[in-house]
């Protein structure tokens, strides 16, 4: 059984159509790019599978919970699908602990000790043990995006959404943000990313998606698809960005 | 009598004073309960509880606070209720300071970035848990500087109940130049006192709005 | 309760209720002008190398904001005649409450000008305008279009603030309910009918201080 499971969803904002009947599954432990233009719909079905946005018809499964029944938990569900957003959202009051702590300790009702342990192990992993104590506008934007990564990760989610994440920063901070994600993909965990990144796209996704007007215009193995596209869409696509 | 202005009047209009920092003091801490109720009213998705804190707040703001004293004072005791000029000024500057920190507060919680929001809800936070945890400590450093400056806005403000006769500065400087026939003096000596209590809080509230932006 | 509301004793007093809407709007807008004056004077103070006038122009800022109106207007109209200035008490409220609302409006002039960018006024020259256009394009229009709105809102504060100048007996709006109240002794009605009165009045105002900016900074020829 997929783990994501996406069957037949629209999404509309206003008059403007956003998502046109899009279907879509991810397996546990894939890794799935997501590339198109501007406004082509990748960020928002991003954000519909944990349901920070509505669709208007559609169903979509995740890990077996259903994310469009108004019966389901969908605060249940974020804690279980993780989400990392291109403006880091960090929490400007809290240090760099506490905003990992913070829903361990409300969400998760662990006691201070647990929770920090498992704050110190993840910032640890991102590369940031020195900066516990820190407050994000004290971090340059590569750090406080590791944090965000780290902040989800203590979670413990079972699947991953990248949404543009390096979109934001300086050239030279996007590097120690990739190296991170390239060692969550050799830990086998299952990842969603919007991104603009071809060569990560190619050298660590499994599959790329192609967005274009709201539809899944090409959808397949990463490298076959971006070194051969099949369509004249995802082509052009290609030759802008890469040029 | 005619008489010269002595150290006891000055005494007179200091002790008076209390009453008028007293009033200012009760109508933040009572406004301010009111308050936050008019600013969630005013932010929460349900249309008729916005529409009535807007109401609400167009009635206080659009009406002269000297109005409201005076419904107040002669309105209460047709409902059976007596009250003195102290319950009126009171309830009057209360209700009245309530629609203003109610939009002071309704501001600084809506500064705060919506992704703060999204960014709380992405880790499994219920609503209650991003209002408390995320968006109130925020939005709470933001408002505290505009809060002090309100808060000299009311002591200004206590000055308007003199007219109905309660006595606090203005009214006890009322008194004092009738019986010395002083009155630029006295309204004077008044101002100073005013021009003290408030010249303080509006320094306090720049102080703590520079310290805010320097903060995280 | 047992009290019966009778509004329409107030009925026989229309007159005296037009009276003193139309002293309060002649006061406001007298005062309002007056005020800008002062203000714009007070603002180029505030900004000139003149250290003197610099002073001046915060020590009266700060003196007129930090204390209460109600005492600024017993001080113009009890306290000066012991300087020998005698004003009558419409003068004095003109008086007071301009120099009150001149030191606010200073502050938003101010702003409004300190908005201004040289660089503007440079561009604007450089594609060949005359200073006088430069003037009208580049700074007029966006300095007043960014302190219109706190201009306005402070035109309804000071419609409201005038019924304080009821204490000094002009009879504009609110001495008209003390007025009916010692007719009538109906002191609830009169004062929450006068209240209701100042609402109609500024809900007017505001609708149509938003209708001229609409009218004159957002729907713009586009030529």
């Amino acid at each position: 059984m997929p783990l994501v499971e996406i069957t037949d969803i629209h999404k509309s904002f206003g008059k403007v159509d956003v998502l046109k009947n899009i279907s879509l599954t991810v397996e546990k432990g894939e890794i799935v790019s997501v590339i198109g233009r501007s406004g082509s719909g990748k960020s928002t079905l991003l954000r519909c599978i944990n349901g920070l946005e509505r669709v208007q018809s559609g169903r979509i499964v995740v890990d077996g919970m259903e994310v469009t029944s108004p019966a389901t938990n969908i605060n249940a569900l974020r804690e279980r699908v993780g989400m990392v957003f291109q403006s880091y959202n960090l929490f400007p009051h809290l240090t760099v602990e506490r905003n990992v702590t913070l829903a361990l300790k409300k969400v998760r009702r662990m006691s201070n000790d647990a929770a920090r342990d498992i704050a110190r192990t993840m910032v640890a992993k991102v590369g940031l043990a020195d900066k516990l104590g820190a407050y994000p506008d004290e971090l340059s934007g590569g750090q406080q995006q590791r944090v965000a990564i780290a902040r989800s990760l203590a979670m413990q989610p079972t699947m991953m959404l990248f949404d543009e994440i390096t979109s934001a920063l300086d050239p030279e901070l996007v590097g120690e943000v990739l190296k991170v994600l390239e060692e969550l993909a050799r830990e086998g965990m299952t990842m969603m990313l919007v991104t603009h990144e071809m060569n990560f796209a190619k050298n660590v996704a499994d599959r790329v998606v192609f967005m274009h007007q709201g539809n899944v215009h090409e959808d397949g193995p990463a490298r076959d698809t971006l070194i051969e596209p099949r369509t004249p869409e995802l082509r052009s696509f290609l030759s802008a960005v890469l040029h | 009598m005619i008489r010269e202005l002595g150290l006891n009047d000055i005494v007179y209009l200091l002790e008076a004073s209390r009453w008028t920092v007293a009033l200012a003091l009760i109508a933040i801490l009572a406004g301010g309960v009111l308050g936050l109720i008019v600013a969630v009213l005013r932010i929460v998705s349900f249309k008729p509880a916005n529409w009535l804190a807007i109401g609400y707040i167009n009635l206080i703001q659009g009406t002269p606070l000297l109005g409201q004293l005076f419904i107040f004072f002669f309105g209460l005791p047709l409902f059976g209720i007596q009250i003195g000029a102290w319950e009126a000024a009171a309830l009057a500057l209360s209700i009245n300071a309530s629609a203003f920190l109610g939009e002071i507060w309704r501001g600084s919680l809506q500064s705060v970035s919506p992704r703060q929001w999204e960014a709380g809800a992405a880790l499994g936070l219920t609503y209650w848990q991003r209002l408390t945890s995320v968006i109130l400590p925020q939005a709470v450093r933001i408002s505290i500087a505009p809060t002090v400056g309100y808060l000299m806005q009311l002591v200004k403000d206590t000055s308007l109940t003199a007219l109905i006769g309660f006595i606090e500065l203005t009214r006890a400087s009322q008194i004092l130049s009738a019986a010395t026939f002083k009155p630029l003096q006295v309204y004077g000596l008044a101002a100073i006192v005013y021009f003290v209590i408030c010249f303080s809080l509006s320094r306090l509230s720049e102080h703590l709005e520079k310290r805010t932006h320097a903060a995280r | 309760m047992n009290y019966n509301f009778r509004f329409n004793a107030l009925a026989p007093y229309t007159g005296e209720i037009l009276r003193g809407i139309s002293l309060t709007l002649q006061l406001t807008c007298l005062t309002m002008a007056i005020a800008l004056v002062i203000g714009l004077f007070m603002a180029l103070a505030r900004m000139s190398d003149n250290r003197v006038l610099n002073v001046a122009a915060r020590v009266y800022v700060e003196a007129i904001r930090n204390t209460p109106l109600l005492v600024q207007l017993f001080i113009v109209f009890f306290g000066l005649p012991s300087l020998g200035i005698r004003l009558d008490a419409y003068l004095a409220a003109v008086i007071g409450l301009s120099i009150n609302v001149g030191a606010y409006a200073s502050e938003i002039l101010r702003a409004g000008i300190q908005s201004i960018r040289p660089s503007q006024v440079e561009a604007g020259r450089a594609l060949g305008m005359t200073a006088g256009q430069t003037f009208r394009s580049v700074v007029l229009f966006p300095a007043v279009k960014a302190v219109y709105p706190a201009l306005a809102s402070q035109f309804v504060l000071l419609l409201l603030a005038t019924s304080v100048v009821s204490s000094l007996g002009v009879g504009e709006l609110f001495h008209q309910a003390t007025f009916i109240d010692s007719r009538t002794y109906r002191s609830f009605e009169s004062y929450a009918l006068i209240t209701v009165t100042y609402l109609v009045l500024t809900l007017g105002f505001r609708a149509l201080f938003s209708l001229v900016y609409w009218l004159v900074f957002v729907r713009r020829p586009r030529a």
